[in-house]
């Protein structure tokens, strides 16, 4: 019963999930971008623009400039994420590849760095007026989830060890339509209902700034309007303006 | 909790930590600054219902939804926030102010809020969590208010790790205003009069035509030389379109009759357009595709209608920002000029290439009594570039200055180049309505320039840009500067440039001499 609704819910997250992100994703590439408005400098090339975006993506570079606290903290909780992530993959392959076998070991420490990053975030929420007054409800929830889903998986592995072959053949299962049991261990089931949740609110809440990122025109567009004209679909059709200047009234 | 980055200096002055120090939140401190709405006679003639419409909350849902659908800045900008608060400390109005209205992430929410509700799942059944609210005429009121406080700079866009921009969102929320009918006055007064008579002054032809031929004898007073500013030259080789104010603010003048000497140094023909007599292009602060193109299309126009083959840009922020990232998109392809030049090209850029040239002589010691600093414009600064490399915006004016003065030292890094603040009224601000706002926005960049005036001697700041040039000398008064302390940049080109048949040292030591010389 328990392990037919876990598989239920995670079927359903994963179609919000990809299907939701990916019509968002559809959506901002469909929109037009009427005008050239790269911040300036920018680069003057595609090839700049990857290397601009790769730098903004890999090190947070402009963050990095603006504000060096939420940057240590955003570091250390999206690379701790990113770490611990690849780690689960062990869960969701058969036999595990070498690689991540390699990582098991630093994805459990990265676990203390996205704790680290979540809680300077939080704290910095509640310390600080300016974010303060900025944050509504759901920002700090959005926390409470992350904290919730690492505090949890953590939890499994220090404090109160789970059936985790279990885990893991319910997963593989999944991945192949068919339901095995899954341990009803509270760490199990509240790990795996949260990150359910985060799945699919994705795309309905700020976590869109992940594939958002890639589509600010202010960051992605090569600075190149005086050399190639730049035209939006829908301007095109604007009716034309009249051609020529009319007399002036008074002699030229 | 003080940003690790910020490091001490040993500076007289207080170091940076004067100017970035963030004012404790004052909520609603600047609720009751208004600029003066537009009348029916200022938005009609802009395509605007001419004063509040009956179903302008109908009105105004749906215009968010079709920006949403036509631009995807605006789209992506509403969704991609995770207020993470990078960009609270960075608006020079936040920093001048203290309301927290004016921090940009909280201006970007007064219109975000309304999306949410309207757009968005999160927004239309849990409202209270995603902070999403109705639009009420009482939002509307606030949107006026504080969309109003934003000179469109983008200095948050560039501290934001995602490259949000206030200023596009600040545009659409001035369309939106505008389409239901609520419209500055300061900018659609403008707009409708530059439709009318080419230049945001409305000076007719005939009168540009007299001030023009007075600046003509000016410079032939000084120079002894007859310097043109030729106006609807049929033929000539550049046109130059320059924001009005170079005809009649100081120093805006003192520019024009730079470019002047430049353009005879370097032998070229050129022209100014009585239809096209005018840069500047407040379409852009107004957030309107369709009157931003109108207004570009008369440049378009008049090269075609002198036969030109080059256009030149003088001293103007925004309008250069049009110029370089939107004239060819708005009015091009402009296939029937020289595809040798830029197109179109920048004063700055036109004169570099004279002084690598050795077209100009030049007598750097005549600005020796100037210490010089460099005031980067917001709009060039981070909406356009210059040259042929990457940050040109940024070397190019500063080179310009190096060849022409002596003395001259930058402000602190974090307030230049992309770090720039702006002069506070940028925007469609610099109304004498704003006076107040415009005051308090200037705040970060004189007391940038108060280091440097400590430390250095610094007594003359340089722009080029006409609304920095005229906020400036309003504004500078009040922090202890002259109005004239604000300068062209190629004012100073104009005092250090040397004709041929000047004769540059007799001339000061003997005006009878000079006088006679003149034939």
């Amino acid at each position: 019963m328990l392990s037919t609704l876990y598989a239920v819910l995670f079927y359903v997250a994963t179609v919000i999930l990809i299907v939701g992100t990916g019509m968002k994703v559809a959506r901002y590439a469909r929109t037009p971008a009427p005008l050239k408005i790269p911040v300036s400098p920018a680069p003057r090339t595609k090839r700049g623009v990857w290397f601009r975006m790769f730098r903004e993506v890999a090190f947070f570079q402009s963050l990095f400039k603006s504000n060096r606290w939420i940057w240590v903290f955003a570091v250390l909780f999206h690379f701790g994420m990113l770490l611990v992530l690849l780690r689960h993959l062990r869960y969701f392959t058969q036999p595990v590849w070498w690689w991540v076998e390699l990582i098991q070991p630093i994805g459990v420490y990265a676990s203390f760095a996205m704790l680290a990053g979540l809680g300077g975030l939080l704290l910095r929420r509640i310390v600080v007026p300016r974010i303060r007054y900025i944050s509504s409800p759901s920002d700090y929830l959005m926390l409470a989830l992350f904290l919730g889903i690492v505090l949890s998986g953590m939890g499994m592995k220090f404090l109160m060890p789970v059936d985790i072959l279990a885990v893991k053949q319910f997963f593989l299962g999944l991945m192949r339509f068919q339901i095995n049991e899954l341990p009803a261990q509270p760490g199990v089931l509240i790990h795996l209902g949260l990150v359910a949740i985060l799945m699919i609110i994705f795309p309905i809440s700020k976590l869109l700034h992940a594939p958002g990122v890639f589509f600010a025109p202010s960051r992605t567009q090569v600075d190149n309007a005086r050399e190639f004209r730049h035209l939006s679909a829908w301007a095109s059709q604007l009716p034309p303006l009249p051609e020529g200047i009319p007399e002036p009234e008074e002699g030229k | 909790m003080a940003p690790l980055d910020k490091k001490e200096e040993n500076s007289a002055s207080g170091g940076v930590d004067e100017i970035f120090k963030i004012p404790a939140l004052e909520c609603g401190a600047m609720a009751d600054t208004n600029t003066f709405a537009a009348a029916p006679e200022h938005n009609e003639p802009l395509g605007f219902p001419g004063e509040l419409i009956d179903n302008w909350q109908e009105v105004a849902i749906a215009k968010m939804g079709e920006l949403a659908e036509k631009n995807r800045a605006f789209q992506v900008y509403l969704d991609a926030c995770v207020k993470c608060g990078a960009c609270t400390d960075k608006c020079h109005y936040f920093l001048g102010t203290g309301d927290p209205k004016n921090m940009p992430v909280a201006r970007q929410d007064l219109l975000r809020s309304v999306y949410r509700r309207y757009y968005t799942f999160a927004g239309k059944y849990f409202p209270w969590l995603v902070g999403a609210r109705d639009l009420t005429k009482e939002v509307l009121d606030e949107w006026y208010t504080y969309y109003h406080q934003c000179s469109q700079c983008r200095r948050c866009s560039v501290a934001c790790p995602y490259g949000i921009d206030t200023a596009e969102i600040s545009m659409a929320a001035r369309e939106i205003l505008d389409t239901v009918g609520v419209g500055q006055k300061y900018c659609n007064e403008i707009i409708a009069k530059l439709k009318k008579t080419g230049n945001n002054l409305g000076l007719n032809p005939k009168a540009l035509r007299a001030t023009l031929e007075d600046l003509e004898e000016d410079l032939e007073d000084e120079t002894g030389i007859p310097v043109k500013l030729p106006l609807d030259v049929k033929g000539a080789d550049i046109l130059l379109i320059t924001p009005s104010a170079d005809f009649f603010a100081e120093p805006h003048i003192d520019g024009l009759l730079g470019y002047a000497k430049v353009f005879h140094a370097a032998g070229v023909s050129w022209t100014l357009s009585s239809y096209a007599s005018e840069a500047a292009n407040f379409g852009m602060f107004i957030g309107s595709y369709e009157n931003m193109r109108e207004v570009s299309w008369r440049i378009r126009q008049a090269a075609k209608d002198l036969g030109v083959k080059r256009i030149v840009f003088g001293e103007c922020g925004h309008a250069w920002r049009v110029g370089y990232s939107f004239l060819n998109t708005l009015a091009g392809p402009f296939d029937f000029l020289d595809q040798n030049y830029p197109i179109p090209q920048h004063i700055m850029e036109f004169t570099s290439d004279a002084i690598d040239d050795g077209l100009l002589k030049i007598d750097k010691s005549k600005n020796d009594e100037f210490i010089m600093t460099y005031h980067d414009s917001c709009n060039v600064a981070r909406g356009s570039s210059m040259g042929r490399k990457e940050g040109g915006q940024f070397d190019l004016p500063r080179k310009v200055l190096k060849a022409v003065c002596n003395h001259f030292y930058d402000m602190d890094q974090d307030t230049i180049r992309e770090n720039t603040f702006c002069c506070g009224g940028g925007g469609g601000l610099l109304t004498d309505d704003l006076m107040d706002l415009r005051i308090k926005g200037a705040k970060p960049r004189m007391t940038a320039l108060q280091q440097v005036t400590t430390d250095h001697g610094v007594n003359k700041m340089a722009a080029i840009c006409a609304i920095c040039k005229t906020q400036f000398s309003k504004v500078m008064p009040k922090y202890g500067y002259g109005m004239d302390d604000i300068m062209s940049v190629h004012q100073l080109v104009a005092n250090a440039v040397i004709l041929d048949g000047q004769d540059a040292e007799e001339e000061q030591d003997a005006p009878e001499a000079a006088a006679v010389e003149e034939k």
